[in-house]
């Protein structure tokens, strides 16, 4: 393509070039046969087109360049804003949609995790208070019960002691009399044997007199 | 010799002649050719095109390690966007993700030995920056209407400066274009012709017998290095590129800074 361009230049000296003077003397021989035998003058001069004008800067090429250059960029474009990037932008919201979904489940579940636990709490205190509850209740029948019956033992054995004490009483009130007796049979002997018979009514009266004193 | 000439990788030759008007003789008339550097942006272009497709073929929640980098390009070019643009800007992202695929894969496919590098012809690239410039005065003004001018007006100086300011940040403005170009075009030219001269002097040294190969030591180094050296230039070039087109469309879109 240089080389036309050179060519071109060659055949059209109008068409001045700020390289001119230096292509006059370089690469005189290809410029001096303005025929269209470009590619003969490639092959024999082809290290030194290089040299004839700087490959970047040859306007020849630049219809080219910009003409693929907007057809390949447009394609590009258009590829990737249509096709390419919606296809990694929806892969990259989609993931981005689970961990969020993934995150509200996580912290849905903890809710749920400690509402269980405060109400497992909840009962725990509950049932604690209940069974404190029914403790004290049983303990209070116990003692009502335990009570009542102590009370009626202790009457019962009250009573059994008035009347034992009673018996008591009654066995020595009969024993007392029979005392008397007894002084009174143990005196007349005592005195039967020291004095002989007395009547039995002096000596019992004797007792009594002396009983009382 | 045209193995050692370092200009040589930059000649652009007809693959498949096409000639709009003239008189029939050649090279009268538009030369429309099909050249090697068309054909390296078609293969620049189906490579993207394949490589995003591909990495989205097979929706996995868990990527791939293909999904994974397509994701890392797309969220990259992406952050790198929002960070400039903000929000409003995203419209823009398919242009600018365009962009930067474009130029990293042009400026990687030069470093593959007989490979044409499309980025280092000027044109291409100041067909380049003229599409970004002009996606930003034509959204700006539509967009905008007359606000858009406001760029040429920053905010908070004082009136008796602007007569200095506002020249300054049209001259500015009109540079752009060219340093957006420039740079990238000279990074990669330069860059080329350097390793090609240092890849020259090991061949030419090789070629003159015993202590041409002693000396063709330290040249063979610096195009290894180089050669590192260019791989970074032209992922850093592509993410210039990138940058300030996003920044450049941050005007477009809040004129008022």
């Amino acid at each position: 393509m240089v080389t036309q361009a050179y060519a071109q230049e060659a055949a059209a000296p109008a068409e001045e070039h700020v390289d001119g003077a230096v292509d006059a003397t370089h690469a005189d021989p290809a410029h001096a046969d303005p025929t269209a035998d470009t590619h003969a003058t490639t092959e024999a001069h082809g290290g030194e087109h290089g040299s004839d004008i700087f490959p970047p800067f040859d306007p020849a090429t630049f219809p080219s360049q910009l003409l693929w250059l907007a057809i390949c960029f447009a394609a590009l474009y258009l590829l990737m804003s249509k096709v390419a990037l919606p296809r990694v932008g929806s892969l990259l919201a989609d993931r981005k949609a689970r961990i969020d979904a993934d995150l509200a489940a996580a912290d849905a579940s903890r809710q749920k995790t400690d509402a269980a636990i405060a109400a497992y709490e909840a009962a725990l205190a509950d049932a604690k208070s209940k069974a404190q509850g029914i403790a004290a209740q049983t303990s209070d029948a116990i003692k009502t019960e335990l009570a009542s019956k102590r009370q009626a033992v202790e009457a019962d054995l009250s009573a059994k002691v008035a009347t034992a004490e009673a018996r008591i009483a009654s066995t020595k009130a009969e024993a007392m009399t029979h005392v008397d007796e007894i002084a009174a049979e143990t005196a007349q002997t005592v005195v039967t044997q020291l004095v002989g018979d007395i009547p039995s009514e002096s000596v019992k009266a004797a007792v009594a007199k002396a009983s009382k004193e | 010799m045209a193995g050692t000439d370092p200009i040589h990788q930059f000649v652009i030759e007809d693959m498949i002649p096409i000639h709009v008007g003239g008189d029939g003789t050649a090279g009268s008339g538009l030369n429309l050719s099909f050249t090697n550097s068309s054909l390296f942006m078609v293969l620049t272009v189906l490579a993207i095109t394949t490589f995003v497709l591909l990495a989205s073929s097979r929706k996995q929640l868990v990527p791939s390690r293909l999904q994974l980098t397509g994701e890392l390009a797309y969220e990259f070019v992406a952050n790198m966007l929002r960070s400039s643009a903000g929000t409003e800007g995203m419209k823009f992202f398919p242009f600018v993700f365009s962009l930067f695929a474009f130029v990293l894969t042009a400026n990687m496919f030069g470093m593959i030995p007989y490979f044409f590098t499309v980025t280092s012809h000027i044109i291409v690239t100041v067909a380049l920056a003229l599409l970004v410039m002009s996606v930003v005065v034509i959204y700006g003004f539509v967009r905008h209407g007359f606000k858009f001018l406001k760029l040429f007006v920053p905010s908070g100086v004082p009136a008796y400066v602007l007569p200095i300011v506002v020249p300054i940040e049209i001259i500015s403005f009109l540079s752009r274009p060219i340093s957006l170009s420039v740079r990238l075009f000279g990074n990669i030219l330069a860059g080329h012709i350097t390793l090609k001269v240092f890849a020259g002097f090991v061949v030419s040294l090789g070629a003159a017998g015993f202590l041409g190969w002693l000396g063709a030591i330290l040249p063979l180094f610096m195009t290894v290095a180089l050669t590192a050296l260019e791989f970074l230039v032209a992922a850093v070039q592509a993410y210039v590129f990138a940058v300030l087109t996003s920044m450049y469309l941050n005007d477009a879109v809040h004129p008022s800074h």
